[in-house]
């Protein structure tokens, strides 16, 4: 009977190129097509035959809206593969470079690639004509996280100064001072932004995730722990791939990651949030709370809400961090080439974010293995156009369209990531 | 006339194969964005914007380097639609990171990453922009610099020529008074051969430059490699050194050559 496909050529405001076919036959959704055309650049090919002190700086071209995640992890697998702990004050540096990507890549995702699917606009800078102070405002909380970065990390996009060990550089306490009163006022906008972002019309929607995320002892987690599920998983990083796998399914040329028992399940910051909330300040708890969110938050259009929490989490954060530093003894401590395998787990803005890496005795990289959120949230992805599409069958094209490529951006994909492991399109003739 | 000087100029942003960095570093400019905005017409960006007008565009910039029949073919449109065409980064205007495949055998490549490499439609190398159309202007960098980007953006609106140096991070790094990390500490350091852009970063947090903006005309790196050979960096690490985010463009591909197995 009647047959109707939607596509959406080119999915906007997501960091990446993707397009969304949906098939609707008989009043149901029988197909949904979230298809991948971003050029494969085959990085854990390249990766084989480079000394581990390479890894950093080449992973971080990976994405760059997120290097830092990528140093983070690559960092925590080659330290694991070598037996290097880091000092706690190299430590400390790390969350704190972290807070500075999570600062900079949410407020992006907030208000420049989310929130103007919730007021009808094109773009930030569109909305900035009559949304001009809220616009302003994020702005500037995006610019700190980036002073943080480039203070670090020496630039914003692909920062210089991560190395496996430490830091080629620490900064002294005075060098910290104009950033911690940018990170003041950037704290007040956070919370400004929070506001303005609970004021948005959120469609009904509850999903039932399994969600995935690191926890560690007392910490909202970044660079360590465990990963954990809301269905009982608790594992060791180094289990990931006893737990996870990566999967093709018929219709669709992409790879995606699966709990080996279960199936599709969420990472990023609705997962975080789910299973750390007794780790965030009971002051960032009660920010939460006046905007509406409880324990746990299953409504994925209400993930800017709990992306603008993390926001103002990681601007308190790095304060608390750079109230407590004391400069380490030494930057790095020295690492020497071994043979070995070593697993890292951090939580990139996006979500978990596993890297593994093989060396010879000279520390030449044998293998690696990188799954970034982006494969891991595929399934859900599609999961929620499912439902989005299903509730939006009377809607018209141009409604029914916003509304699916709103649910995508609910799960800040990244496609540049998410490509270079996954398969594009199938030629079969 | 007058119709047309009140014509906002029209502003496209491509991207081929990328980490979508060197387009981000236009969002960056937070201090910048809105008053960019308002002078030119934002009419094709998808990163940014879901609106997306149709050609001609006054200015397009392109992001990543041609790696699949498709891209070679997309490209050869986005000229064809652009009066002035600027590639923007390392991966545009070198082929990037992901031109180490030139190298390889990518057949190879793609089995050590993909279940069905079959299935993939890639070229067996990674080219810069102008390998395929004219370009107008190439700004270095991994990423590019986002004060040169506004420059490059200004300079073209305005039909002039960007003033972008194009001197050698060394000179930066004397001008930044860094103790020169080769000689007081015998890092190998690739900031004699490399293009300004930066502002020398890693020396001024003690490491080498490690080339991310690519080689500067008339760089002599046959003799940097003398002097790293001669700090007793291992011949096949000087190759490393060189086959990094512009392994393909000229001086470096060579020398890294010179230095092969």
């Amino acid at each position: 009977m009647a047959t109707r496909t939607i596509n959406v050529d080119y999915i906007a405001r997501v960091e990446g190129e993707s397009s969304l076919q949906l098939d609707i036959r008989d009043g149901v959704v029988d197909r949904v097509r979230l298809s991948i055309f971003e050029p494969p650049r085959f990085f854990e090919a390249m990766l084989r035959g480079r000394r581990f002190d390479e890894v950093l700086d080449i992973v971080a071209r990976i994405c760059g809206i997120c290097p830092i995640a990528y140093q983070m992890s690559g960092v925590a697998a080659i330290e694991n593969l070598l037996g290097i702990e880091v000092e706690p004050p190299i430590h400390a540096l790390r969350r704190l470079l972290y807070c500075g990507e999570w600062i900079e890549s949410h407020s992006l995702h907030v208000a420049m690639l989310h929130a103007p699917d919730f007021l009808g606009y094109s773009d930030a800078m569109a909305m900035a004509r009559d949304h001009g102070d809220a616009v302003r405002r994020a702005l500037a909380l995006k610019k700190a996280g980036n002073d943080l970065l480039r203070l670090l990390g020496g630039r914003e996009i692909h920062p210089v100064n991560v190395r496996v060990g430490g830091f080629y550089r620490v900064p002294t306490r005075a060098e910290f001072a104009p950033v911690a009163e940018s990170l003041k006022r950037a704290r007040d906008h956070a919370i400004a932004t929070l506001r303005w972002v609970a004021t948005f019309p959120f469609p009904d929607c509850t999903r039932d995730y399994e969600f995935v995320a690191l926890r560690y002892r007392d910490e909202y987690p970044m660079n360590r722990g465990r990963i954990v599920s809301s269905a009982g998983l608790d594992i060791a990083a180094a289990d990931y791939e006893d737990e996870f796998l990566e999967r093709q399914v018929p219709y669709s040329t992409a790879l995606r990651s699966a709990l080996r028992r279960r199936g599709a399940y969420l990472v990023g910051a609705m997962a975080r949030y789910a299973l750390n909330y007794d780790h965030l300040p009971e002051e960032v708890r009660a920010l939460a709370g006046s905007a509406g969110l409880g324990a746990v938050c299953r409504n994925p259009f209400q993930s800017i809400l709990v992306r603008a929490v993390e926001v103002i989490y990681a601007c308190s954060e790095a304060l608390r961090l750079i109230a407590d530093y004391e400069p380490p003894a030494r930057p790095f401590v020295a690492a020497e080439p071994q043979a070995g395998t070593g697993c890292g787990c951090t939580e990139a803005p996006r979500g978990i974010l596993y890297h593994r890496y093989r060396t010879d005795s000279d520390g030449v990289i044998q293998e690696a293995n990188l799954v970034p959120p982006t494969a891991q949230n595929q399934g859900i992805i599609e999961e929620d156009l499912r439902q989005v599409a299903m509730a939006g069958l009377d809607l018209d094209e141009d409604q029914l369209k916003a509304n699916c490529e709103q649910s995508i951006r609910n799960h800040d994909p990244c496609i540049s990531c998410a490509a270079h492991f996954l398969t594009l399109r199938v030629n079969r003739s | 006339m007058a119709a047309a000087s009140a014509r906002r100029p029209r502003l496209a942003v491509w991207k081929f194969a990328s980490c979508d960095g060197c387009q981000l570093s236009l969002l960056d400019c937070e201090d910048e964005l809105l008053m960019v905005a308002e002078r030119i017409e934002i009419a094709y960006f998808p990163e940014a914007a879901r609106r997306m007008l149709p050609g001609p565009y006054d200015l397009s910039l392109v992001e990543g380097s041609i790696t699949t029949p498709a891209d070679a073919e997309r490209i050869q449109r986005v000229r064809r639609q652009s009066r002035r065409l600027v590639t923007i980064g390392a991966c545009a205007t070198a082929g990037g990171i992901q031109a180490l495949r030139n190298f390889a055998d990518i057949r190879e490549y793609a089995a050590a990453v993909y279940p069905y490499p079959e299935y993939l439609e890639t070229l067996a190398t990674s080219t810069p922009i102008s390998a395929h159309v004219p370009v107008d202007f190439e700004l270095r960098g991994c990423p590019i610099d986002k004060g040169q980007l506004l420059e490059v953006i200004k300079a073209f609106l305005a039909d002039r020529k960007p003033a972008v140096p194009g001197h050698s991070v060394c000179i930066d790094c004397k001008r930044r008074g860094n103790v020169c990390v080769m000689v007081a500490s015998g890092t190998p350091c690739l900031g004699p051969v490399t293009h300004t852009g930066c502002g020398a970063i890693c020396p001024s947090y003690d490491r080498g430059c490690y080339g991310c903006f690519g080689p500067v005309a008339g760089a002599n790196t046959a003799a940097l490699a003398k002097e790293f050979a001669a700090l007793g960096v291992a011949r096949r690490d000087i190759a490393r050194l060189f086959q990094t985010f512009n392994a393909a463009a000229g001086a470096f591909r060579d020398e890294a050559e010179r230095h092969g197995d």
